[in-house]
Parts: C-alpha cells; sequence; structure tokens
C-alpha cells in the first residue's frame, strides 16, 4: 500500500514537473537590420534602441532571461531571408524582429510566420502585408508605407494648397510614396518627377522646378539623397519662394547632416523626440544620456517593439508555446509605447495619430523638428480591408 | 593532367559535401543545409565565370546579370501560373544564352578596360531596366509563388532532394567545363588568351570562340540564377547588381582562376567567411578588404591554386 | 520651354561635366602612364572630402582648412603608391581592379570608424552662399558658378602644363611610350609618384568642392566614379583632352536628358509611357553613350597611344 502510494505520488510529482511551464527558458529575438554601409547609421539607431529598451526592462523580457541575436541583411533581400532561416533553424528564436526596409521585409515576413515565429516589424510596412498577405503571426510597431505620405496629402489639402510639383526617386518605395500622398491630395500637381536611385545631382530637376514655378515642393528622399537635394536646394536659393513638404527626408538621422539647410521644412510622421508622454520622454532622455544623440522614429518603433514582445510574454506568463495567448496580448497594444496608447487594426498594423513637424532652431542653437498639429487622429490604413483576419 | 593532390582534395571535397546533409541532421541543425546548398549555387555562377574570366582572360563584371535573367525567369513564369521546372529553367537557360549572345557580340569587340566598363554598362542597363519593371516588384523584386515543380520526379521543397541535386549539377558542370577546356574549343580559347594575334595567325577566329565561350557560360550561369530563385524564393534586381558580379569575381580568384574546382572552393570559403565574419563585427568589410587585396598580391594562384599543378594562366 | 531654362540647365551640366573632369584627369593620366586602373580614387575623393571638412572647422579659415587638406590628400595619395601600388604595376589588369577594390573596401570602413556612418555636416563656405545674376531673370547659384570657375581654371593649368612644361612632355612620352621613357633614362618611378600625386590632389579637390552640394558620408566615391570610368573610357585612356571632352559630354547628356527626356518623349508618345520610360531611359544614357562609342571607336575619342 505504502508503495504503491509513493509510486502515485511520485508520479503525480513528475506529472507536475512535466507540466509546469519551461519557466527557466529565456526569450530569443533575432533582430535584423542593415549595420553595414551607407544605411549602418539607421541600423544603428535601432540596435541602440533596442539596448536601451532591454535596460528599462531590467535585461529580461516578460520575466524571463532574454537572449537579442543581430544580423545584418546588407540591405540585399536574399541576404535578409537567409538570416531568417538561420535565426529560426539555427538558433531557434521565438521572435523575429527590426528590418528597414520594404523589399527586404517581403522576403523575410513570409518566412518567419510560415513557420508560425513572430515577425514584428519595426520599420517597414509594405502594402501587401496590410492587406492580402497579412498574418496572425506579424505585427508591426511603426506605420503601413503609404500613411506618412497621405498625412502629408491631407495637410496639403486642407491648407488650399495647390500647384505642386512633386519629385521622388524611381523605385517602388518612391512609388508608394506619391500613391499615398494623392490619395488624399486634391489639389493640382504640375508635374510628377521620377529621379533615379541614388542620384546625387539635382540641379536639373531644381532649374525645371524653378522654371515651372509651383506653389509648393512635395518629396520623398531618404538618407543621402534628401541630404543632397535639400542642400542643393537651398543653394539655388528657392527655399523661401517655393516651400518643401517632404516625408522620410528629414528626420534624426540626416538632420545633423543639414543642420540650417534643413530650416522651415515640413515633414509628417507618427512620432517626434518632442511628443509629450510619459514613456516617450523617458526614452528621449535616457537615449541621449547613453548614447549621446538624439534617437529617431526608427530608433523609437524598435524600442517600442521590444516592449510589445515584452507585453505579450508577460501575458502568458512565460509560456511561450502558447502563441494563442500572445497573439491576444499583441492585439491589445497593451503597453507603454513612445506614441502613447494606440489600437490594432484587424491586418496587426497601428492605428495612430500622424502629426505635422517642422525644422526649427532650439533655444541652444541646435536644429530639431517640431510638432506643430495633429493632422490625423487614429488613422487606419487604406488596405486592411483586404486582409482576410477577422478578430 | 590532374596532379593526386588537386584530385584527392576534390574527391575529399565533394565527399564532405556528399555527407553535410546527414551530419545536419545528426546535429539537428538543418539550417546548414541551407546554407551549403547557396554556397554550391555560387559555386555553379563562378565556375561559369572561370570559363570565361580563368581560361578566356575576359574580365567581365557583368556576369551577375546571368543570375538575375535566370531567377526572373522562374519568378516571372511562376508568376503566370507557370510551375513546370523543366519549361522554367529551360527558359531560364536559353533567355541568359540569348542576352550574352547580344552583350558579347558588343563586348568582345574590345578588350581590356573597355571591355570591363562595357560588361559593367550593359549590368547597370539591365538593373535599372530591373527596378523600373513595376509589375515583378520592381526594386521590392518578388516572392516565388512556389518552388519549380518536376512533375513528381522530384519534389524542391524536401530539402534533402533539393540539396542533391544542386550537388548533382555542380558535379555535372565540373565535368563539363574539364571536357570544354580540354577540347579544342577550350585550347583555342585558352591560346586567344595569352596571344590573340598569333592564335589569328594559325587561322582561328577567336571572337567566334570567345563569344561561344560567352553564350555558354551566360547559360550555366543562367541556370544557377534559376537554383538561386528556388533557394531563397524571393528574387530582386539586386541579383544583377555589379557588385554580386565582383563578389562572384572574387569567388573565383580567392579559390583560383583556371582550374574550374578552385571557383567551387572560393565559394564555399567566401560565403562561409562572410557568414561567420558578419555575427563578429559589424565592420567586418574593413578585414575583408585588405583580405581581399593580400588574395590579389600574394596568393594570386588562389587557395586550390597552391596545390601543384598546372593552372590555365599564361599558356 | 525657354532660352534661358536650356541655358541655365546647360550651366548645370557643365557644371556637373567639370566635377567629373577633375576626377577623370588624374584617373586618365594614371591608368594611361602607369597602366594602372585604380578603384581607390573614389577613396581619394571621399577623403579630400572629410579631411576639408575638418580642417576647415579646425582652423575656422576656408582658405586655409582647403590650402591643409589639398596637401594632407597629396600625402594620403603618395603614402597609398608607395605602400599599396607600387606592386600593381607589373600586374594585369584583373589584379589591380580587385586589389584597389580591397582598399576602397578598407577605406570606407576605415571613414566609418573614424568619423561614424551617418553623412557628416558640410556648409557651404559663408563666401560662396546665394546667387548670381547672370542675365536678367537667369539666377545661378554662386557655388555652382565657382565650381565652373575653378575647374576650367584647372584644365586650363593642365593644358599649359601638359603642352609647354618639360613634365608635361614626359607625361604626354609616358602615355604614348611607357617602356621608351624609361629606356630613355627618365626616372620612372619618380614620375609616377609625381603623376600619382597629382591625380590625388586633383581627386582632393574635387572632394572638397563637392562636401557642400553632395553628402559626405562613406562610399560617397562609388557613386561618381562608375560615371568617371565612363568618361575616360569615352574620352580615351590616357588623353587630358579626352577627358575634358568626355566629361562635358557626359556631364551634359546626362543633365539635359534627366531635364528634358521625358518631356520631349511625351511629345512623342502617350504621358503614361512617357512616365514610365523617361526616368528609366534617363538613369542609364551615359551608359548607352559609352556603348556607343565604344561600339563606333573602341579606343575611345582621344586615345593617347598613337
Amino acid at each position: 500500500m505504502r508503495t504503491r502510494g509513493r509510486a502515485v505520488f511520485v508520479g503525480l510529482l513528475a506529472a507536475v514537473v512535466a507540466a509546469a511551464p519551461a519557466a527557466a527558458e529565456t526569450v530569443k529575438i533575432g533582430f535584423i537590420t542593415s549595420l553595414s554601409g551607407p544605411a549602418g547609421v539607421i541600423g544603428k539607431h535601432m540596435k541602440d534602441s533596442v539596448e536601451l529598451a532591454l535596460d528599462h526592462l531590467g535585461r529580461k523580457v516578460g520575466g524571463l532571461d532574454a537572449e537579442v541575436i543581430y544580423a545584418d541583411d546588407q540591405r540585399k533581400p536574399d541576404v535578409g531571408k537567409q538570416l531568417a532561416d538561420e535565426m529560426l533553424k539555427k538558433h531557434k528564436v521565438h521572435f523575429v524582429s527590426g528590418i528597414i526596409w520594404s523589399n527586404v521585409m517581403l522576403a523575410v515576413a513570409p518566412t518567419v510566420t510560415r513557420e508560425k515565429v513572430f515577425m514584428i516589424g519595426t520599420n517597414a510596412g509594405p502594402h501587401e502585408l496590410a492587406g492580402e498577405q497579412c498574418s496572425e503571426y506579424f505585427f508591426t510597431t511603426s506605420w503601413q508605407n503609404d500613411q506618412t505620405p497621405e498625412a502629408m496629402g491631407k495637410y496639403m489639402s486642407d491648407q488650399g494648397l495647390t500647384d505642386v510639383y512633386v519629385m521622388a526617386p524611381n523605385y517602388a518605395a518612391g512609388k508608394d510614396m506619391i500613391q499615398g500622398f494623392k490619395r488624399y491630395f486634391k489639389g493640382k500637381i504640375v508635374s510628377e518627377v521620377y529621379t533615379k536611385l541614388g542620384q546625387q545631382d539635382y540641379s536639373a530637376e531644381i532649374t525645371q522646378i524653378r522654371a515651372a514655378s509651383p506653389k509648393a515642393v512635395f518629396v520623398f528622399y531618404p538618407g543621402d539623397m534628401g541630404i543632397q537635394f535639400v542642400k542643393q536646394y537651398v543653394q539655388a536659393g528657392l527655399r523661401g519662394q517655393i516651400p518643401v513638404y517632404s516625408v522620410y527626408t528629414i528626420d534624426e538621422v540626416t538632420l545633423p547632416a543639414l543642420k540650417e539647410a534643413a530650416l522651415g521644412n515640413w515633414e509628417t510622421r507618427s512620432w517626434s523626440p518632442d511628443l509629450n508622454n510619459e514613456a516617450n520622454k523617458r526614452y528621449v532622455s535616457d537615449f541621449r544620456k547613453k548614447f549621446g544623440y538624439t534617437p529617431s522614429f526608427y530608433g523609437a518603433q524598435s524600442y517600442d517593439g521590444l516592449m510589445l514582445i515584452d507585453s505579450a510574454v508577460r501575458a502568458v506568463k512565460g509560456d511561450l508555446s502558447n502563441k494563442a495567448g500572445m497573439i491576444a496580448a499583441m492585439r491589445k497594444a497593451d503597453y507603454r509605447s513612445t506614441r502613447g496608447p494606440y489600437a490594432y487594426n484587424v491586418n496587426h498594423f497601428p492605428i495612430e495619430n500622424f502629426y505635422l513637424l517642422r525644422t526649427v532652431q532650439t533655444p541652444d542653437g541646435e536644429f530639431a523638428m517640431q510638432i506643430q498639429k495633429t493632422v490625423f487622429e487614429s488613422h487606419k490604413d487604406a488596405y486592411y480591408s483586404k486582409c482576410p483576419m477577422k478578430w | 593532367m590532374r596532379h593526386p593532390s588537386r584530385t584527392i582534395v576534390l574527391a575529399l571535397g565533394l565527399l564532405v559535401l556528399v555527407l553535410v546533409p546527414p551530419a545536419a541532421a545528426a546535429l539537428n541543425a538543418p539550417f546548414y543545409i541551407d546554407l551549403f546548398r547557396r554556397m554550391m549555387i555560387f559555386a555553379i555562377a563562378a565556375l561559369s565565370l572561370d570559363l570565361i574570366l580563368g581560361y578566356g582572360g575576359m574580365v567581365s563584371f557583368g556576369h551577375a546579370v546571368y543570375l538575375g535573367i535566370g531567377a526572373y525567369a522562374v519568378g516571372i513564369l511562376a508568376f503566370y501560373g507557370v510551375d513546370n521546372g523543366f519549361l522554367q529553367w529551360a527558359v531560364a537557360i536559353a533567355a541568359s544564352a540569348v542576352v550574352a549572345l547580344v552583350i558579347g557580340a558588343i563586348s568582345i569587340r574590345t578588350s581590356g578596360v573597355s571591355f570591363i566598363m562595357i560588361t559593367l554598362a550593359f549590368a547597370q542597363m539591365l538593373y535599372y531596366l530591373g527596378i523600373s519593371l513595376e509589375t515583378y516588384g520592381g526594386d521590392n523584386g518578388m516572392p516565388l509563388r512556389t518552388r519549380s515543380q518536376f512533375a513528381g520526379l522530384i519534389d524542391l521543397r524536401d530539402p534533402y532532394a533539393f540539396y542533391y541535386l544542386v550537388l548533382a549539377l555542380l558535379v555535372l558542370f565540373l565535368v563539363l567545363g574539364h571536357r570544354i577546356v580540354n577540347a579544342r574549343f577550350g585550347m583555342v580559347i585558352r591560346a586567344a588568351k595569352s596571344n590573340e594575334p598569333r592564335a589569328r595567325a594559325i587561322g582561328f577566329s577567336p571572337f567566334r570562340y570567345k563569344l561561344t565561350a560567352f553564350v555558354l557560360a551566360g547559360g550555366a550561369c543562367g541556370l544557377a540564377g534559376a537554383l538561386l530563385a528556388n533557394q531563397t524564393e524571393y528574387l530582386t534586381p539586386d541579383f544583377m547588381h555589379w557588385t554580386r558580379s565582383g563578389e562572384i569575381m572574387f569567388m573565383v580568384i580567392l579559390g583560383g582562376m583556371g582550374t574550374l574546382v578552385g571557383p567551387v572552393v572560393g565559394a564555399i570559403v567566401l560565403l562561409g567567411l562572410e557568414d561567420v565574419l558578419s555575427a563578429v563585427t559589424e565592420h567586418w568589410q574593413i578585414i575583408l578588404g585588405p583580405f581581399l587585396v593580400g588574395v590579389v598580391l600574394f596568393a594570386k594562384r588562389g587557395l586550390f591554386g597552391l596545390l601543384p599543378g598546372e593552372v590555365a594562366r599564361d599558356g | 520651354m525657354t532660352l534661358l531654362l536650356v541655358v541655365e540647365q546647360g550651366l548645370n551640366g557643365l557644371q556637373f561635366g567639370v566635377m567629373l573632369f577633375l576626377m577623370a584627369a588624374g584617373l586618365t593620366l594614371v591608368f594611361g602612364i602607369m597602366n594602372l586602373v585604380n578603384l581607390a580614387h573614389g577613396s581619394l575623393y571621399m577623403v579630400g572630402a572629410y579631411l576639408a571638412t575638418a580642417f576647415v572647422a579646425w582652423t575656422g579659415s576656408f582658405v586655409l582648412g582647403v590650402v591643409l587638406s589639398l596637401l594632407a590628400t597629396l600625402v594620403v595619395g603618395v603614402l597609398v603608391e608607395l605602400i599599396a601600388l607600387r606592386t600593381l604595376y607589373e600586374r594585369d589588369h584583373l589584379d589591380q581592379v580587385l586589389a584597389t577594390f580591397g582598399l576602397l573596401l578598407f577605406f570606407n570602413e576605415l571613414i566609418a570608424i573614424l568619423w561614424g556612418r551617418a553623412a557628416i555636416y558640410t556648409p557651404t563656405p559663408a563666401a560662396f552662399a546665394g546667387y548670381v545674376e547672370l542675365w536678367p531673370r537667369l539666377r545661378y547659384p554662386t557655388y555652382r558658378a565657382v565650381v565652373i570657375l575653378v575647374g576650367l581654371a584647372v584644365a586650363a593649368l593642365l593644358y599649359v602644363v601638359v603642352t609647354r612644361t618639360r613634365l608635361g612632355m614626359l607625361i604626354r612620352a609616358g602615355a604614348s611610350n611607357r617602356t621608351m621613357v624609361g629606356a630613355l633614362g627618365v626616372n620612372i618611378r619618380l614620375l609616377y609618384t609625381v603623376v600619382f600625386g597629382g591625380g590625388a590632389v586633383l581627386a582632393g579637390l574635387a572632394g572638397l568642392m563637392a562636401g557642400p552640394i553632395y553628402a559626405v558620408q562613406p562610399g560617397m566615391g562609388e557613386q561618381i566614379l562608375i560615371q568617371v570610368f565612363v568618361v575616360i573610357v569615352i574620352g580615351g585612356i590616357g588623353s587630358i583632352r579626352g577627358a575634358l571632352v568626355g566629361a562635358i559630354l557626359v556631364g551634359m547628356v546626362d543633365t539635359l536628358g534627366r531635364a528634358f527626356l521625358r518631356p520631349l518623349l511625351s511629345t512623342m508618345v502617350s504621358p503614361n509611357a512617357a512616365d514610365a520610360a523617361g526616368p528609366a531611359l534617363a538613369s542609364i544614357l551615359i551608359y548607352v553613350l559609352m556603348a556607343a562609342v565604344l561600339f563606333l571607336r573602341p579606343q575611345g575619342l582621344f586615345p593617347a597611344r598613337g
């Protein structure tokens, strides 16, 4: 009798131990971004923000030990995909996060979500993933690519601006930006010009702008293209005459190189360092203290990505096998985001505010982008109705 | 005439490649099957470049173009619902060969730096063309709907089957390449590389032979492109960028130009190094740069070329 | 489309051409005389831009900063020649391309380590900000006008040096027959170093002038380097005259193409087709030009070798 009792006891004990969640598990997060080459500066912004997030969380995610594995996609989709495979099969990560570029995202996201692993995008928001290819394992903390130019289109339309000259580089993102702009801009577009990707000299295009005499100019020139365009525009003496409205052209990454050349230009964005909420104030000031420079939206989104993951793991009490639970938790967006509270749309893209920003000179002689007004409140993207998910 | 040490190394190497999948399975690290498969696909591309570079002396910075054409042949056909692998891969090879014929016909009239520049120019042209093709994703690229189907003969979704198919193709190209360079055709190209006027004086028309080699190399690289599309299941115009050609060229040099096996070694070593180094530091290019210089200056015969045996250099 | 517009675009093309010429002159001489394909020429351009920014900021004086940076670029160029390139003269072009490509990677990372990957702040010198009124209603940025003047002055200077001095005679002789010059007892090594140093200074000058207009960041040399190679291939290896003609030609074709190709196309085909084809065509125009020149005259327009 006693032996059988002991056997039962041991059996029960074994059952209890086996059923308990693997509490000593480490959360593994694969963070893919561009670390080498000219785009590496953006990757640095993102990596530094992830590190700050880990610091704020006490180096634990959802109460579990965390390991973040950084990888460099070299801006190439096939390298990105190979890295994703490596994350999934070699490191066996629970989350893949990051990714700056839409074309890399389109290669990586399906690879990850197909294996039922979470993809938490922190920048690129291609419309395919917001529409037909939405997945319950894909979440983003950024935006859908079109939304930012949509906000600018709306603002310029509301201002009654017409006769606008539009320019962007001749590639997929450039065309998407113009398309988003046109969705909300109801005025007249004088000319729509696409320039060579990576073009350095814009004197010819700027001369054409002067000849066309538009009331305003709308451009999308990310990275070094933006630095070049803005500098040359100012040199041509057009700044005071024809105002420049842009998206993803002037931001905390390019502002240090532009300084006074960017003064007076307008942008729209869903986040700014001067956004007034607790989480953001803490993020920006701690970031400046730790790294010595002002963070950008790339960084803020990556910070949010970590926080989102943390909220999910916390909600399932560390049981990383409870994926349905984590999906439900993330859908609530129940964490302190740097942009303030927001909700998720059916396609797992945020429904958020968009603000108008302007480059100003701060009292200490530096240059910064500051929020002027809110253009959109709780703005939804244009593709969510194509997403078959319902919840 | 192969020297024993080279043959031994070649045999050992092939044996290792054959054993990678079971080893990966045993170690529960399936990722390595993907990694080595990718290396072998680039090995085929490097091999094809060696035919014109190592043996023919034609420094083409546009070779990666065929990688892109082959990949897009598969991708575009799949986009329109044509999943038949036989058809896709045949189109990949044929399209690459045709483009190589056109580019070669214009470029081979020049030599030296002009040849380099004109092949680079064509690479740029095709790259910018690829970016502007919006239907097929432009620079975003496009996903491959589904891997090439072979009517039940072989299922590419099975990583092992796909791996051994690529290995078989690699061996096939090694054999074919060996045959070509040692046949009369190969002799003429090598003669033309070392002394073109003399070759002409003997009565050969090097232009025709060089062009044929160019077309063959292009077609082979096109097949590598079709394989790459299946491997990554995503294709972008980036496949055609001239820096990609530079990478493939580096593989050929690193492994040993003019040896056929050398490029295979080079591909494996270079891709392996990139994988290891980029995990260590983001500034890996500062290591790779001088490494490249060092190889060119001191190990010109490449890794495989270090083994005793003939190298088709200055015949 | 007014005449003034065409003139202004022409000036833009000239300015771009002049920048290309500064780079091409050095590169073509090095190629013509030393038979060296040097991809690291782009790195010297980048080094010039960075050093100029640093020295101007450090000394507070534009003139002093410029002089110091040109001297420093000269030193860097000579060092590179002595340490890395001497061994390459005997090698074939492929080796040179690859080795100098390795140098290029190295310099990019070195700059990234020293200054970071982000583009640095390079302001326009205050004296040149603003515009000049060349004609009623034709305002042209002062800075670009200065670039054109400097470029043309350097072209004139090079012309004088090459045609009127002994050094120039050696350069021309070396470009058309290197071995003979050596056989005649000239110190070839010294000549090489002088030529390379001169090329480095020219590249550094191009870099420092590019600073206020372009983004100064690691890798800035690659973009312009391809275009410079197109120029020297079109112009003819080893010929400064070819470099000038080629550079102006490429600068004009590229600029005018970007400005007028799409409007021109839209008079012939539908606006949609022009919108789709125009930008793509404009970006490959200079390559088409180069292919055409090579097809008709494989040696380029003004080959140095007789």
